[in-house]
Order: structure tokens, then sequence, then C-alpha cells
């Protein structure tokens, strides 16, 4: 049973959290197969030829990518336990927009905004700001993004907004604070309580580290270019 | 229930153009407002406060944003209809993954043919060419992306062919002669009426573009 799924992923990837856990949620068997990014696997390479990304789902043979893909082929085939997504048509074009939102607005201008310099990283805080604001706003007299249980939007969010909280401590950047979006700040405690998803979490201390050494790397990398 | 649909758009817009199709294809009646981009409506604001962006579709009143999403909805709401997406899960998943590479690939590559000069430009456009010949290999043998009919792919796709006569002048290159097999598919599309009656002249969207470039201050 656990052959026929198979989740090529990395341990400290969020896309990678999302499917960990979208798969426990509905209570399957999978065989995890951690991918080196540096070095990528040949079933990797066959199995997404034009991206060649991870998070990918293999079943019975079969292989899906791109994360917020794969959680709706998941929640189709296995429709019965733990919905992530609702019933209602208009209740889904809503939780899709707002999982867009954060892979298309959020994460990439919180990149900005912890990274960049001058002008470019100023606008971007800006711009980050407003965006976490209208999460809040979304999230406010809920008790998830999914209602009265957690779904589609949480999942998205959470391991991204986790991730950024990462980010935050190496960059020692105080963008995202409980003071100023106290919801999202209960919203994600409630969720780092929650045995399955914190299951899904790699140790604070090695996601930290690795991500300052990757940003490191990334700076040295860029302060070569500039040289050249 | 009286179905009220008003969908906020450009005539230009690729994006737009996926929502007027859907609902074209499924033969249902809507309300179509132009908007000027430069001079956005109070019902977009209210509509759409995050992106302010069309399309938006409003259904009864409650706003549908991003026109994926939106021909999703559509398909969801009307499923009896000349469906769009497959029915079985794998399948929907592969047509989401082209849906999103098609997103991901084709409007940003495009712009830069028609912003750019120089390497910059040729980069692009062999970008571009590179994106269009991943979608003949995955279109194969088929006439559609979904298979014998429209689909959802070929309803997100479509729209850019009214544009290619713009990055092809832009550019300097022939789309045609690079990739005879999508030429074909788009001209099948445009067989249906859904499709020619929604895409523009291609030449309007030059005329379009060439404004837009005096607007911006690109040379």
């Amino acid at each position: 049973m656990a052959k026929e799924i198979k989740l090529l992923g990395t341990w400290a990837s969020p896309f990678s959290h999302r499917i960990e856990l979208a798969l426990k949620l509905k209570g399957l068997q999978f065989h995890y197969l951690e991918e080196d990014l540096s070095n990528k696997s040949q079933l990797l390479l066959q199995s997404n030829p034009v991206h060649r990304k991870i998070p990918v789902l293999i079943h019975n043979g079969n292989p899906i990518s791109e994360s917020l893909v794969i959680m709706e082929y998941i929640d189709e085939t296995w429709q019965h336990q733990n919905p992530l997504l609702p019933k209602d048509p208009y209740a889904r074009a809503v939780a899709r927009f707002w999982a867009k939102f954060i892979d298309e607005k959020v994460l990439w201008t919180a990149f900005k905004a912890y990274n960049d310099k001058g002008k470019e990283q100023e606008d971007a805080i800006e711009e980050f700001s407003q965006q976490l604001k209208f999460l809040e706003g979304e999230l406010k007299g809920k008790e998830y993004f999914g209602g009265e249980r957690f779904g589609f939007v949480d999942i998205a969010a959470f391991f991204i907004l986790q991730f950024l909280t990462v980010l935050q401590e190496v960059k020692e950047a105080e963008l995202m604070t409980e003071e100023k979006y106290p919801v999202l700040f209960e919203w994600m405690e409630k969720l780092q309580g929650n045995e399955v998803v914190a299951g899904c979490l790699p140790p604070r201390e090695k996601h930290v580290a690795y991500v300052r050494a990757r940003r490191a790397a990334a700076e040295e990398a860029a302060s070569k270019t500039k040289a050249a | 229930m009286a179905n009220e649909l008003i969908l906020l758009d450009t005539w230009v817009s690729p994006f737009g153009m996926r929502v007027r199709i859907a609902l074209r294809e499924k033969g249902i009646k809507f309300e179509y407002k132009e908007e000027d981009l430069t001079n956005k409506s109070d019902l977009l604001l209210k509509m759409n406060p995050i992106h302010k962006k069309i399309p938006v579709l409003i259904h009864n009143g409650k706003p549908v944003r991003e026109s994926g999403i939106i021909v999703q909805y559509v398909d969801e709401v009307w499923h009896d209809k000349a469906p769009l997406l497959p029915s079985e899960p794998y399948p929907r998943a592969q047509a989401r993954f082209w849906a999103d590479f098609v997103d991901k690939k084709i409007y940003d590559t495009g712009r830069k043919i028609w912003t750019t000069k120089g390497d910059e430009q040729k980069s692009a456009t062999e970008e571009f060419i590179g994106y269009l010949k991943t979608l003949e290999a995955e279109l194969g043998a088929k006439p559609y992306f979904g298979g014998e009919k429209l689909g959802y792919v070929d309803v997100t796709m479509i729209p850019f062919y009214s544009w290619f006569h713009a990055y092809e002048v832009s550019g300097n290159f022939s789309i045609e002669s690079n990739c005879p097999k999508l030429m074909a598919w788009a001209k099948r599309c445009m067989q249906h009426e859904s499709v020619s009656k929604t895409l523009p002249d291609p030449k309007k969207v030059y005329e379009f573009i060439l404004q837009l470039k005096k607007r911006l201050g690109i040379e």
C-alpha cells in the first residue's frame, strides 16, 4: 500500500510540508523520498521534466507536480476524510484565491522585504505589511481560514508564514510581529499546537541554520556578480 | 433564482477572454462591462480591492477573481453544460498543471518581447518559442489539449493567439514557422464561435501595444 504513494520532497521546503500534511490528514500511508536539489534524482527529472522541482506526488506511477495542484488532487481522490476544500463552488473560488495570493504575491514580496536593499526593500516592506493585513482581515472572526476546521488555505498559508518567521529570525528583522498581527499569530500558534501539523515541521534550529547558510551563500554569490 | 452575471473586463485582456470563452461555450448570458484601467471604476475597486484587476465575475452580487479561478467556478456551477475540466482527478490535475504552466510562462515572457530590445528581446523570444514548443509536445496528436473537445487548457491558452501577431512584429520572428502544430491547434479553436466571437483582431492588439508603449514611455 505504501508503495502506491510516493512524495518527492525536501525537509526544508514549505511546499513539501504542505503535501506531507495533506497526506497525513487523509490518513494515507506514503513513501517519502528526500531529494538533494543539487543532485536531482532520475525519478524527479522524469516525473517533473517541465519544472524539475519538488514536491512531486507519484500515485500508482502517475506523477503530479505543483503543490496546490497536488493538494486538489489529493482532496479529489480521497474525498471522504478531512475534506480540504469546501463543497460550495463560491467558497472554493474564495479558497483558491487566497492560496494563489499567498503563492504569487505574499511569498515573493516577503523575500524582497527581507532580502532587498534601499527603495525596493522599503516598497516591499510596505506591500508585505498590506498583504498581511489582508490576510488578517480574511481570518478575523474565524477559527481558521477554512472556518471551523482548518483546510486548503490554512495548509497553504501556514507553512509559508512559518518559513517566513524563520527567514525573519535569520535576517534579524521584525516585519511580522504578534503586536502588529495578533490574529495571524494566534492562528499560527493554534496550528503549531496541532500534533499532525507540527509533525510536518523540521526542528526550528535546524531550519534556521539551513536558511542562514543559504542566505549567506546567496549574498556571497550576489556580491561576486557585482564585483565581476 | 435569477442568475445575474456581470463581467468586469477589457477587450484586449487574454485573461478576460478566458472567462468570456468559458461563458459562451456554456451558453451563459452575462453583462459585459468594459473597464478603463487608467481610471478604474468604483465597482472594480470594491469587488477586487486586493489586486484591483480584471477580470472579475460578479455572480448575484458576489465577486469571483483571478481568471483561472473564475473559469473553474463557472465550470463547477454550470457543470452540465460543455464541461471544461475532465471528470477524473488525474486528468484534472494534469489540466491544472498545464494551465498553471501557461499562467507562469506565456504572459510574462510575451511581455518581455514587446517591452525590450536587442539581446534581452532576443532572449525573451527564444524563451517564448521554447515554451510554445513545450506546449506543442503536450498537445501531441490530440486535436485539443482537452482531448476531443475544447477544455480548460485550451481556454487558458487560446486568448494569447490574438496577441501572437503583436509578439511576432515586435520580436521579428514567426510563430507559424517555429510552431506549426500550435498554430493548427489555434485555428481549430477559432472555428468555435465562443472563441472567434471573443478574440479581438490581432492587428488591433498590435495597435494597442504600440499605444501602451507610448504611454509607458517605452521606445
